[in-house]
This record gives C-alpha cells, sequence and structure tokens, in this order.
C-alpha cells in the first residue's frame, strides 16, 4: 500500500503554510499528526500532490491556562492531553476523553488540530468541543477569524473551514461543575458506537447549567440544547435523565453501518447519554 | 513530482544519509533500505502495532509514517534495545515467562514496551494493559505479555535499587 507520488513541504511557520496553499489550491493538504490523512493516501481514496507538514510549526504547539481561559495549539497531541497535569486539574474532561481515542501510538501522533478540522462524524474531539462551547480559530490569506464549534461542521468532511485557511487552536472556558465523556467501541482503536459529552453545575441539588453533545450519530457531531434544557432546574433524577435522552433521540440522526442498525445505534447511545450524565452528577 | 529527498535518519545510534521518495513509508526503509528486519509488516494499516518504533521519545507506528516525516529524527527499533548475545530485560522477562508464542508481534511488543516503562518505571496491571492497547497478538491471549512486562519492570526497578 504506497501512495501516489507527492513533493513534500515542512514549513516552519504558518505564513509559509498558507503561502504553498495559495500556490497550490485544491492539490495541496496540511497534514499534522497523519493518520486519518495517510490511511487514506495509502488506499489512494485521498490524493495529494502536495503535502504540507506541520510539524515544524511552532507557533501550533502547546497548552495555555490562564484567566479561566483553556487554549489548545493544532499540533497538541492526545498524548500530551493525557499527560498534562494542569488540564487534568482545569478540565478533567479533555483527559477522560483523550484517554478514549485509538491507542496509545496513534495518540502520540493524533493531535485536538486533526482531530476537530478533519470533519469525520467519527472523531471524538468535535462532539466534545461542542459541549465545551470552544471556538475554533483559522488563518487564511486575509488574516484570522474565528468559527463557534458550534457552527464549523456542515456535513460529512465538510466544515466551515475554507481551502485556504488552517485551524490553528481551540480555546473554550475551563468548565466548570461535573464532565464525563462516554463512548461505546467495538474495540481498541474503533470510533464510537455512540458517544456522550456532558457538562454540568450542580447548585443545593438542583442543576444549574447543562451541556450535552453526541458522537457518530450523525454526519455531524450534535449538541443537543433540549437534551441541555431537560436537565436544568431538576434534581437529575430518572425523569429528568429520560425527558434528555428523549430530547438527544430527537437531535440526532444515525445511519445504519457496520456498527449496527439504527434502532441499537439509538439504543446505544440512550445508555451512553444516561451514563455521561450520571457519572458527570456524581463529580459535580 | 517524485523528486527524491535526502534524508538523514539516526537509527539506533547509527547515522544514515540517503536518497528517497518522501512517500516511502518509514517501516519500508528500516527494513529493505538498512536491513532492520526486526519491526515487522503486519497489518500495514495502522492497528496491529507489529511495526512500532521509537521515534524521538515516541512510540509510532513506522507504517503511518512517511520517511519525510522522520527526515532528522532518532529512530529506535528492536535491534537497538538488545541483541541476541546482551538480552534486553524486556527479552529475557519474555521469553521466561512465554510472552510470545510464534513471535510475529513481539518486536513490536517489546518496543512499546520499552517505551512504556520509561515513562512509567512501576506500572499497574491495569497501566500496562493500556498502555500495550496498540498491539495486537494472535497466539498468547496477552495474559503472558502482560505478566513479562511486570515482571521486567520489577526487575528493572531492582537494578536501579542496588545501583544506588
Amino acid at each position: 500500500m504506497i501512495p501516489a507520488a507527492f513533493d513534500y513541504y515542512r514549513p516552519n511557520d504558518v505564513k509559509g503554510v498558507i503561502a504553498l496553499l495559495n500556490e497550490h489550491g485544491d492539490d495541496a493538504r496540511v497534514m499534522a499528526g497523519g493518520h486519518s490523512l495517510i490511511p487514506m493516501m495509502k488506499l489512494r481514496m485521498a490524493e495529494v500532490p502536495h503535502l504540507i507538514d506541520l510539524q515544524d510549526v511552532v507557533a501550533l504547539k502547546g497548552i495555555a491556562i490562564g484567566g479561566g481561559r483553556i487554549t489548545l495549539g493544532a499540533l497538541v497531541t492526545q498524548h500530551e492531553l493525557i499527560d498534562h497535569d494542569g488540564l487534568a486539574q482545569t478540565a478533567p474532561i479533555l483527559r477522560e476523553t483523550a484517554r478514549q481515542i485509538a491507542d496509545p501510538q496513534v495518540r502520540y501522533m493524533g493531535t485536538v488540530g486533526g482531530n476537530v478540522a478533519n470533519g469525520d462524524p467519527g472523531n471524538d474531539m468535535p462532539g466534545l468541543m461542542q459541549c465545551l462551547n470552544a471556538d475554533f480559530t483559522l488563518v487564511g490569506p486575509d488574516g484570522e477569524r474565528t468559527v463557534a464549534a458550534r457552527d464549523f461542521y456542515e456535513a460529512a468532511y465538510m466544515t466551515a473551514r475554507e481551502d485556504d485557511e488552517i485551524l490553528v487552536g481551540v480555546s473554550f472556558d475551563a468548565p466548570k461543575g461535573g464532565q464525563a465523556y462516554e463512548k461505546q467501541k467495538r474495540k481498541i482503536g474503533d470510533y464510537a458506537t455512540a458517544a456522550a459529552a456532558v457538562v454540568l453545575t450542580k447548585e443545593n441539588g438542583t442543576c444549574t447549567s447543562a451541556s450535552i453533545a453526541m458522537t457518530n450519530l450523525s454526519d455531524i457531531p450534535v449538541f443537543s440544547q433540549d437534551a441541555s434544557d431537560a436537565l436544568i432546574g431538576t434534581s437529575v433524577e430518572d425523569n429528568a435523565i429520560r425527558a434528555a435522552v428523549a430530547a438527544m433521540l430527537k437531535d440526532i440522526d444515525p445511519v445504519e453501518d457496520n456498527r449496527g442498525p439504527v434502532a441499537f445505534k439509538q439504543h446505544a447511545a440512550s445508555i451512553i447519554l444516561t451514563r455521561a450524565i450520571k457519572s458527570a452528577w456524581d463529580r459535580a | 513530482m517524485s523528486n527524491k529527498m535526502h534524508i538523514k535518519l539516526n537509527v539506533n545510534g547509527e547515522d544514515h544519509e540517503f536518497l528517497a521518495e518522501p512517500r516511502e513509508l518509514l517501516i519500508h526503509t528500516l527494513r529493505e533500505r538498512l536491513n532492520l528486519t526486526g519491526p515487522h509488516v503486519g497489518c500495514e494499516t495502522s492497528h496491529c502495532g507489529a511495526c512500532t518504533v521509537t521515534i524521538d521519545g515516541k512510540s509510532v507506528k513506522s507504517c503511518t509514517m512517511f520517511v519525510a516525516q522522520a527526515n532528522g529524527a532518532e529512530v529506535t527499533t528492536i535491534e537497538g534495545i538488545g541483541s541476541p548475545d546482551a538480552l534486553h530485560v524486556l527479552q529475557e522477562s519474555f521469553r521466561e515467562h512465554h510472552g510470545l508464542q510464534c513471535g510475529f508481534c513481539t518486536p513490536g511488543m517489546i518496543t512499546r514496551a520499552s517505551k512504556l516503562l520509561e515513562e512509567n518505571p512501576n506500572p499497574t496491571e491495569e497501566e500496562v494493559r493500556f498502555g500495550m492497547a496498540g498491539n495486537l497478538c494472535r497466539c498468547t491471549g496477552y495474559q503472558n505479555i502482560v505478566k513479562s512486562i511486570l515482571a521486567a519492570a520489577a526487575e528493572l526497578n531492582a537494578v536501579k535499587e542496588a545501583a544506588q
């Protein structure tokens, strides 16, 4: 399995990346860890005449925590997310999610930026970022702009990113309260049959805020406002959880594939969301 | 289009320079160009871990990295971990505890395990299983692999203590 030939570039700043994208247009692709793109190139399902390797772009690296805000450079790896004690303190859901992505070797290479920008419905970070109400920062020839994670995804592999832009980082407020990421998968390294990200806050036994997003249950990640609202003002008793699950089921749109028929995916999504809500509530 | 690149690699402490197409996969560089046939081609789809090597301190599946990406890097393969005359503690431990049957996955297992023990010298059984989840074995059922790695960790720690 050898991919078609390509020219290889390794610029060391964002400007250099944008210049190459401008020059080669549709024939160029950027690559971070490469663990989504290289398999596609080997299968010759992706043809990339000009491959731009981002590994030397230092500006895309690094984790910053300050003033209640967390910023992750696009090249931060899943391994670094798991390894980072500051993140484990301020946003433990990141470690919990990253630990359920792929396997150790893939996590040394796989990045936050690649995971959110690729637009693969199976990726876990997009749903998590919608749950956290993150902002994605894009840079193109006309400068920088910000797109909310909840507005970024249009269809499978289709996002608000223009062809001559790259995603340079994500940022979000450090989540308050209890948080959980639950994922059902067939085996290590598999994408989710169903996964749920939940963040909620508790005051005097009442849920005061909630955010719920689902992974791999539509062609885009699904933030469910109605499911979130179903928990607010309740004590997250079984009835409230059932209402949230019912609301979530209206928002997802799973299709039958080798992970199971639609009814099974709805069933799995219900169980996974119930577990995630209970776990987040216990931790709140 | 298929211009060859000048590649520099340090593999197991030895410098190599050669011309290669950027699309050459690192596993083929190691096996066919440098004759290091320890890393194996198993699934060739980044699932099985038989091709695992260490690159600049990371465990990487070398079937899913272009040689161009590794340009300038330091690579360690199983050949750099131990030799038939001087087995690494992990290799001794796999032999002692029957951590292999057919042996096909073993180079990747030991290369990954060496990095795991470097990062976490005193792992629990659960941590070993989590840390080895990117390596598949079709023979052993993993029990003896986990046993081998835990025993190697204990041995390495005992050696370290004795040296202090």
